[in-house]
């Protein structure tokens, strides 16, 4: 930590990493076209983005795997990465946890952990950190006598055993079944904010990147699309095609004309300055059904039901023949050609009108 | 599968290949059938076969066991054991010394041209023993062609090159390729991620190697290693022409001076020697609990920056090429082109190539034929007595050609004398030997059509008799073929056994090469050699590649 250049005025010591203008291409394949965010220091961070929009990519280059061909990596306050500097990988005082966990074959637990702790490990530290993820008595086993979960865990252990400034997870979940993952999830989340390190993990998953991080910037095509609070990016959706990535979304055509939208669900607040021809976006489970609904209510057919147990999906037509679906819990049960009554209940984002959509 | 890929064709570890797993057990689904009894007599004759060298020489020394005894408990078998162990020590660290920085050169560097490096690097596999040993002398003797350029220096004499120093030179030059290959594999398989999370974890490049790279590829380098030793153990060209008394130059003394007991004594010796390092081999394969922890995408690795580190890397490669390919050709075409002006004897040689490849083709064809009959049964009606044969026919193979050869000789005199010294002797003793080479890929070839496929065509509507010219001829001819050609290809080079076994006055280009290399007669036997590898060498090559890539 002696040469971390803190407090350097250029980036206040609360943040835990920040990017600025990263580039990377592969041959003629841009992978990152200029990413921008911002890590508080202690903060989780998930980059989330479909297959190829370059967040792996952006990962490595935080590690020093990759090297950028343009743009700046701050890491608790150093300059890790700039056009004048490449710090190489094994001097960033970074913990990674890879996809396969890459846990050394031939050495045991203990080993593993300590591996980053130098020649002479300090056992104490081991311990320790095989304690934090539930494992202090695993030291002596063998990387391959454990279970997928248990390996995900010493993969983490020994990230954190240097007690590094930043965490960087590549997909840390995807090589689990699910009901182990589910698990997982909220124990590393947990973890890692015991360990009070800034982390930043990618993923392909929604309600993985929404369920552990307190920040999900979403990534498409090598550039930033959204960077908030998970409820920001999934109830605020920035665009049409945000608002399709990050779950199933209803889209109403409308009128905006000062500051109310009119569709066909009601007249709803929007901003002032929309005019014209808007997307009313509406979650599924943002629609209520009912025998009777408020004023603004309008009737609708149910045409089709899924039925989950915990929740079921409808499909109702509305009078203009749009058929919207409405998430609700499992009772009362409704069935196809009951007469409803369809309200908005949840929040709803409104947007100029995209003429298709963006999303294929 | 393994065994093409394999140069010394090990018999299959029971982990190996899945194929043959699935094979078995869909057999066994179907109620395992009992074989005719005709194709089970077929089987029996080729085990007996393939079992009757290692069973005679038992019989031999049991037969005379003081003399056997006496020839073994001595001080000089001692001595002899050492000198052989220690060869093979010397030359599988040698090899091995070549064949890690060639490999991590080839695999994981920008080093410029790095695939045809590969390609170069692993050709030597390729060159018989006694070619390489021929060459060796023919620069390096004394009056030798090294010796004629600096003499103008002044420089009288050259170290001496008989005995082990030349052996071990030659040697690891011909089987430093037995541990590139498996290494390359092992590199490539190797996940790089491991290495990200060293580097990540704060190790410099160099000792992420030491404490990461090289404890996963100790597996390739041990099964490599043991590999290089039975070589090394089993060779007799190399040590004959350069003198150097292991056990098989020894054999092949004591036989020339009629101590035929001594000689099936030592013989025995060998074969045990050769047994322990089989076993160690089936263990060495067998620790592979060193894979990847979890199944995942894996990126490929992206090569290392070699900088300035560029041109002594590639001076290394240019190092061993120039000494095992450049050398060895430009000193056969000089001694070849030596020969031209005085007059080469065409008629002699065109005889010599003809029985070399009149004893090879025999040798495929027969031992094709019996892989068939071995694949057969062993895939078709799996069970303890077809196992049991499969495992025999691979007898032949682990020991070594001029033990297969005493022990034939042995049973010509004493059993089968009108067989004696007949080309059908020597036709048998080459088939025996190479059975496990042709096994190999029928069986391969045999299990890519399990009866299921043939099920699936008669319920298409096509009678036997149509499902087996559709679908299973072939299926089979290519694995058929390619098993005949690689006991071709290696009968074609074959030593020892054609030495101990031709009939009186049956030269073969390897015979000749030798006979001519260790009278001194350099010239003569360049052509010899030229014409061997020309034939040999290409298709070896392309053979070993794809065996390499099948696996």
């Amino acid at each position: 930590m002696s040469d971390n250049g803190k407090g350097n005025g250029l980036t206040p010591p609360c943040v835990g990493l920040r990017v600025r203008g990263l580039q990377k291409s592969f041959g003629s394949v841009r992978a990152v076209a200029g990413a921008d965010f911002t890590v508080r220091s202690g903060g989780t961070c998930a980059l989330l983005g479909p297959s190829g929009c370059g967040k792996t990519t952006t990962l490595r280059m935080i590690a020093g795997l990759e090297r950028p061909d343009a743009g700046e990596i701050v890491v608790a306050g150093r300059v890790v990465s700039s056009s004048e500097r490449f710090v190489a990988p094994e001097e960033r005082r970074i913990g990674m946890v890879f996809q396969d966990y890459a846990l050394f074959p031939h050495m045991d637990v203990a080993a593993n952990v300590g591996y980053g702790l130098g020649r002479k490990p300090d056992h104490g530290r081991v311990r320790e950190a095989l304690e934090l993820v539930g494992l202090g008595d695993s030291g002596k086993r063998m990387v391959h006598e454990l279970s997928g979960g248990q390996q995900q865990r010493v993969a983490l252990a020994r990230a954190l055993a240097p007690t590094p400034d930043i965490v960087l997870l590549d997909e840390p979940f995807s090589n689990l079944d699910a009901s182990l993952r589910d698990r997982l999830r909220q124990e590393v989340s947990a973890i890692l904010r015991t360990a009070g390190v800034t982390a930043v993990f990618v993923t392909h998953d929604q309600e993985e990147a929404m369920s552990i991080a307190e920040q999900v910037v979403v990534m498409r095509e090598g550039c930033v699309e959204q960077d908030g609070t998970p409820e920001e990016v999934y109830l605020r959706p920035a665009t049409r095609w945000m608002a399709e990535f990050l779950g199933d979304i209803e889209v109403l055509p409308g009128e905006a004309r000062e500051g109310r939208a009119k569709c066909e669900l009601g007249s709803l607040p929007t901003e002032v300055h929309l005019d014209g021809a808007v997307d009313v976006l509406v979650r599924p489970e943002g629609l209520a059904v009912g025998v009777s609904g408020p004023s603004s209510a309008a009737s609708a057919e149910v045409v089709s039901r899924r039925f989950f147990g915990h929740d079921q999906l409808l499909g109702l037509r509305l009078e203009s023949g749009q058929v919207v679906r409405s998430r609700r819990l499992g009772f009362p049960a409704w069935h196809p050609g009951d007469h409803v009554q369809v309200w908005i209940e949840g929040p709803v984002e409104i947007l100029p009108r995209a003429d298709a959509p963006a999303v294929a | 599968m393994a065994t093409a890929a394999d140069p010394l064709a090990l018999p299959p570890s029971p982990a190996a290949p899945a194929g043959l797993v699935e094979g078995r057990s869909s057999g066994r689904l179907l109620g395992a059938r009992r074989p005719p009894a005709a194709l089970l007599a077929l089987g029996l004759v080729v085990a007996l076969a393939a079992a009757l060298p290692a069973l005679y020489l038992v019989v031999v020394v049991a037969g005379d066991a003081r003399a056997a005894a006496d020839a073994v408990l001595t001080s000089r078998s001692l001595g002899l054991v050492l000198r052989s162990a220690g060869l093979a020590v010397a030359v599988t660290a040698s090899a091995i010394a070549i064949a890690v920085p060639l490999a991590w050169l080839t695999v994981r560097s920008d080093l410029p041209g790095r695939r045809a490096w590969a390609t170069l690097a692993t050709l030597p596999l390729v060159m018989p023993s006694y070619i390489a040993a021929y060459v060796f002398v023919a620069v390096l003797r004394p009056k030798g062609l090294l010796q004629e350029a600096l003499a103008p220096l002044g420089v009288q004499e050259l170290p001496q090159i008989y005995g082990f120093l030349g052996a071990w030179l030659v040697l690891t030059l011909c089987t430093y390729p037995l541990v590139l290959l498996p290494l390359r594999a092992a590199l490539r398989r190797l996940d790089p991620s491991v290495e990200e999370a060293a580097r990540v974890m704060g190790r410099s490049p160099l000792e992420v190697f030491r404490t990461v790279v090289l404890p996963q590829l100790m597996p390739a380098i041990g099964a490599g290693g043991v590999l290089v030793a039975l070589y090394v153990l089993s060779d007799f060209g190399a040590v004959a022409i350069l003198r150097f008394d292991s056990f098989t130059r020894e054999i092949y003394i004591a036989f020339q001076s009629a101590q035929r007991t001594e000689a099936a004594a030592l013989g025995m010796v060998l074969v045990l020697v050769m047994l322990l390092l089989f076993a160690l081999y089936a263990k060495v394969r067998g620790a592979r609990a060193l894979h990847r922890s979890s199944p995942g995408t894996q990126r490929p690795a992206p090569p290392v920056r070699l900088g300035r580190w560029r041109w002594p890397a590639l001076g290394l490669c240019a190092g061993v090429v120039a000494v095992t390919l450049v050398v060895p050709i430009g000193v056969l075409l000089y001694w070849a082109s030596k020969d031209v002006s005085t007059g080469v004897d065409v008629a002699t040689i065109t005889a010599e190539a003809g029985n070399s490849l009149l004893a090879a083709a025999a040798a495929a064809v027969a031992a094709a034929a019996a892989a068939l009959v071995v694949g057969v049964l062993s895939v078709r009606f799996p069970g303890y007595a077809t196992r049991a044969i499969e495992r025999v026919g691979y007898a032949g193979y682990a020991l070594p050609g001029i033990v297969v050869a005493l022990a034939l000789v042995f049973f010509g005199t004493r059993v089968a004398l009108p067989l004696y010294q007949t080309l059908a002797m020597l036709v048998f003793a080459l088939s025996i030997h190479y059975l496990p080479l042709a096994v190999g890929p029928v069986g391969a070839a045999l299990m890519q059509v399990p009866p299921r496929l043939e099920e699936a065509a008669r319920g298409l509507g096509r009678s036997p008799l149509q499902v087996f010219r559709t679908i299973t001829r072939p299926l089979v001819t290519s694995g058929v073929l390619a098993g005949a050609a690689l006991v071709f290809l290696h009968a074609l080079k074959e030593l020892p056994a054609t030495l101990l076994l031709a009939p009186i006055g049956f030269e073969t280009l390897a015979t000749d090469i030798f006979h001519q290399t260790t009278t001194g007669f350099f010239e003569a036997a360049a052509i010899p050699a030229l014409i061997l590898l020309l034939i040999a060498a290409p298709p070896l090559y392309l053979l070993n590649e794809k065996g390499v890539k099948g696996t």
